[in-house]
């Protein structure tokens, strides 16, 4: 950058007099170490909530990943691995035994013991849906000695392990108990960032929705074997990463071209061209699964409480237009009938009809409305103007189920109402709603125990739209208990063909949001997350 | 003098109690709720509200207000619900960023726009006049934002001189990295404010040059230049010096869109941020201290006239 030399001279009257105003903030001067290597990445969204506990939001999570370890990880291959600790389990399955790997330290200098994971496991479990269904057939959890964890399970549970590797919604990051003891509701503190993981919160720099800033933990020691997704070894190449929030996604563009910051994680996809046309830039998906957007219905009233118009409301969409509208370059994105994902170890076609990825069937919808009786009852859709990911599907949807006859009251506003409208189980008419649509990365829907769309329990404990669907709970419980991949992929399938004859939900398709990176950025894992540990800087 | 300031402080406070429970009630009767944001998608109606109750959510409306109250006379503006950091520490990170900003871009603003102004009035009815005019015309009408990304696109991209966005404290990394980050910003900033003051310079100045005491000092001898800027502007300075602070007062609390096109952790964007999350002790505070800035803003200005004008007293 060359500076403006002229202007340097004038500078300094002007400096005398804004030296006033700069008084106001008496901020103290945080040094940066002198040559440290410092990555500078544009999230997905400004960190606001530090407690990964509190809150399903990704970037949370994504920050968890930064400075907390997991005593388990998730692999390329949706196995899970060992992380802080390696495990044992019972021949009768009953009794799990986790023991700690030597060498782990907290970030203020102390040691990891079992009874720090016995306390994170009892916050997490008490938030997080996959702790909750694991808690229901777990006796107890208990540190049996300062390395030794012991988890006794009360019936038979399968997915012990891959509920516990698991990388999304709430992970089972482990924290020191003094922390974890804090009750789940009570959120965590800047003073609480406290962790084991590769990288250390800097309190002091933090700006919440604005900066956030990480060194790397010296004494983290990483696992020997090579990193894969979120597994194995950890090595981190540079000393420090800061993440900064920028609200504009051209601003984010200009300042990834001109070398101000040195990753961008979701660029939208309008403007990757620009970003292409750079040689020392690299577009890219470190996250291979990409995400999945679906249509929720309400099943507590009119007119989707009769199953026959959920299905014409199937009938009439398609994840053909849906897609064109929401990701429109095509290389970003693809239809997809499985409501685990396509790129998953569950992935299958079963009971998904062929219209829902073709360009759907009006005819056949106009007709089924009819058959039922539809009364002309509107459908209140929920469309969140600020948000670019979701805002483009209610639109077409409208416009796709008016042409098959429905009536629909499309109605916008801001994506934090609608997570507040949402919530109601009110009438559409009195502050509730019909439909609305969101998002969901794969690791999030990949299997039917951690798919929140796909929980039967009705009013109290299902996920908004609250279906009451007893054979769907009985298959889901029969997941769990399932011991082969081959009786868990059975299933899943019959799991599948049941949500799609009660529709269940409306899976619209899979994209995926690439991710920038200065060329001189080497080493990117591809993980179902943005991670800084393994990356390098060539010179 | 002093019982003056007294009496307008004083009344300030009965303006900002209305404020503080107008806002209050706006935010608690709109759409939102910030356990819902927290929790995110996974949330069940159980956890939402076992989360309301540990943000103390869900207690009746006048027992939050009273304990807001309360917290706010002992000086204490609350804790951000989203991050749990006091409301005080959330709005002192961002304060220096707009305010410094907003020093920077008036000055500018004033510097460029007075002798334009004045320039426009001495030369009344001529090319030079319609030529400012028509800038300040441009400089109405032309988005901010047009006029950032011009810029951004021209200095900072084609000729790599500026950065194109970011922000440096003057507090910590001295006059030239502030001035670096700050120049872009600031010229998009006050390209309004320039059109609006000397707008503003013109009209005044054409107010009093006709005046008697314009003619006398004319006949005194008086240099043209003395007569302009010592005769002609102070007398026009009221409405001028008022268009400044309230400006001042419209950059400090209204800076949203530079501040996102320039990536400044600011007010601005504080207060946006906080009111997409609901953060309601977080909107509450920046709301009550910008309504306290434009109080001040405006004492200032009603204690300035007299600087001006000799006439005018204070009872």
């Amino acid at each position: 950058m060359k500076p403006l030399k002229g202007l340097q001279k004038g500078a300094q009257g002007a400096a005398c007099a804004l030296m006033a105003s700069a008084m106001v903030s008496a901020m103290p001067l945080l040094a940066t170490p002198v040559q440290a290597e410092t990555v500078r990445a544009v999230m997905h969204s400004g960190l606001r909530v530090l407690d990964p506990v509190a809150t399903t939001a990704h970037i949370t999570r994504d920050h968890g990943y930064m400075i907390f370890d997991t005593l388990l990880a998730m692999d390329e291959k949706f196995q899970p691995r060992p992380q802080m600790a390696d495990w044992s389990v019972s021949d009768d399955g009953m009794v799990y035994t986790f023991t700690l790997r030597d060498g782990l330290k907290w970030h203020d200098g102390s040691d990891v013991t079992a009874s720090d994971v016995v306390a994170s496991f009892q916050r997490w479990a008490a938030r997080d849906g996959g702790g909750q269904m694991l808690m229901d057939h777990v006796a107890g959890i208990e540190a049996t000695d300062a390395q030794t964890v012991t988890l006794t399970l009360s019936s038979a549970f399968a997915y012990v392990l891959e509920l516990m590797a698991k990388p999304s919604s709430i992970p089972l990051f482990i924290m020191p108990a003094r922390i974890a003891d804090k009750s789940p509701d009570e959120m965590l503190s800047v003073e609480d960032q406290i962790g084991s993981g590769p990288f250390r919160f800097v309190a002091g720099d933090y700006d919440p929705g604005n900066r956030v800033v990480y060194e790397k933990f010296e004494d983290y020691v990483p696992r020997d074997e090579p990193a894969s997704w979120l597994a194995g070894g950890k090595v981190v190449n540079v000393d420090r990463v800061e993440w900064i929030n920028m609200s504009d996604a051209q601003t984010a563009l200009n300042a990834l071209n001109t070398g101000e910051i040195d990753f961008l994680e979701a660029p939208s996809v309008d403007l990757l061209p620009i970003l292409q046309a750079n040689a020392d830039i690299v577009v890219d998906n470190p996250n291979e699964l990409g995400s999945q957007t679906m249509g929720r219905l309400n099943f507590l009233y009119p007119p989707f409480d009769n199953p026959d118009i959920r299905r014409a409301a199937l009938m009439a969409l398609n994840q053909t237009d849906v897609l064109a509208s929401l990701v429109g370059n095509p290389e970003y994105y693809s239809t997809c009938p499985s409501m685990y994902g396509c790129s998953t170890p569950l992935a299958t076609d079963a009971g998904a009809p062929a219209l829902l990825t073709g360009k759907g069937d009006v005819a056949a919808a106009q007709q089924l409305l009819k058959d039922a009786g539809y009364d002309g009852t509107p459908v209140v859709m929920m469309q969140p103007t600020d948000s670019p990911t979701v805002s483009p599907q209610p639109v077409i949807a409208a416009q796709l189920m008016r042409r098959a006859g429905f009536t629909v009251d499309l109605q916008p506003m801001d994506w934090q109402t609608l997570v507040t409208r949402r919530a109601s189980q009110q009438p559409p008419d009195q502050g509730g709603w019909n439909m609305f649509f969101t998002n969901w990365a794969l690791p999030e829907v990949w299997n039917p125990l951690v798919n929140p769309m796909l929980n039967g329990r009705g009013r109290d404990g299902g996920w908004f739209g609250w279906p009451q669907d007893e054979a769907l709970e009985e298959m889901r419980e029969a997941f769990a208990r399932a011991e082969t991949d081959e009786a868990r992929k059975d299933i899943a399938e019959r799991l599948q063909v049941h949500a799609f004859e009660q529709v269940t939900y409306i899976p619209l398709g899979e994209y995926k949001t690439p991710s920038a990176w200065r060329s001189d950025l080497t080493g990117i894992l591809h993980a179902p997350l943005p991670v800084f540990w393994n990356l390098s800087r060539s010179r | 003098m002093l019982g003056y300031c007294l009496k307008r402080t004083l009344a300030a406070v009965p303006v900002m109690v209305i404020v503080a429970l107008f806002v209050f009630l706006l935010l608690r009767l709109s759409p939102g709720d910030p356990a819902a944001i927290i929790a995110g998608d996974m949330a069940t109606p159980d956890q939402l509200a076992r989360i309301r109750e540990a943000l103390g959510l869900n207690e009746p409306m006048h027992i939050q207000f009273f304990r807001w109250s309360g917290e706010l006379l002992q000086g204490n503006f609350g804790t951000s619900l989203m991050s749990g950091m006091s409301v005080t520490t959330l709005m002192a990170q961002r304060l220096e960023p707009t305010v410094s900003l907003a020093i920077f871009s008036m000055l500018l603003s004033v510097l460029v726009a007075v002798p334009m102004g004045v320039l426009a009035a001495w030369k009344h009815g001529s090319l030079i006049d319609r030529a400012i005019m028509s800038l300040s015309v441009i400089g109405f009408s032309v988005p901010v934002f047009v006029i950032g990304y011009l810029l951004i696109k021209l200095l900072a991209i084609d000729l790599g001189w500026l950065p194109v966005q970011g922000f440096r404290r003057l507090s910590e990394e001295g006059p030239w990295p502030f001035l670096e980050h700050a120049l872009l910003p600031a010229i998009m900033l006050s390209t309004i404010y320039i059109a609006l003051i000397a707008r503003m310079t013109r009209a005044s100045m054409l107010d009093v040059l006709g005046e008697d005491y314009i003619r006398t000092a004319h006949a005194k001898g008086a240099s043209e230049k003395r007569v302009l800027f010592r005769h002609a502007l102070r007398n026009a300075g009221v409405p001028i010096l008022e268009v400044i602070g309230t400006g001042f007062a419209l950059m400090i609390t209204g800076v949203v869109v530079t501040e996102s096109v320039f990536n400044i952790p600011g007010l601005g964007r504080l207060t946006v941020d906080a009111i997409l999350s609901r953060d309601y002790p977080v909107i509450q505070g920046l709301i009550l201290v910008t309504s306290g800035v434009y109080v001040l803003i405006n004492l200032l200005i009603d204690l300035s006239y007299a600087l001006l004008d000799p006439r005018i007293r204070y009872q």
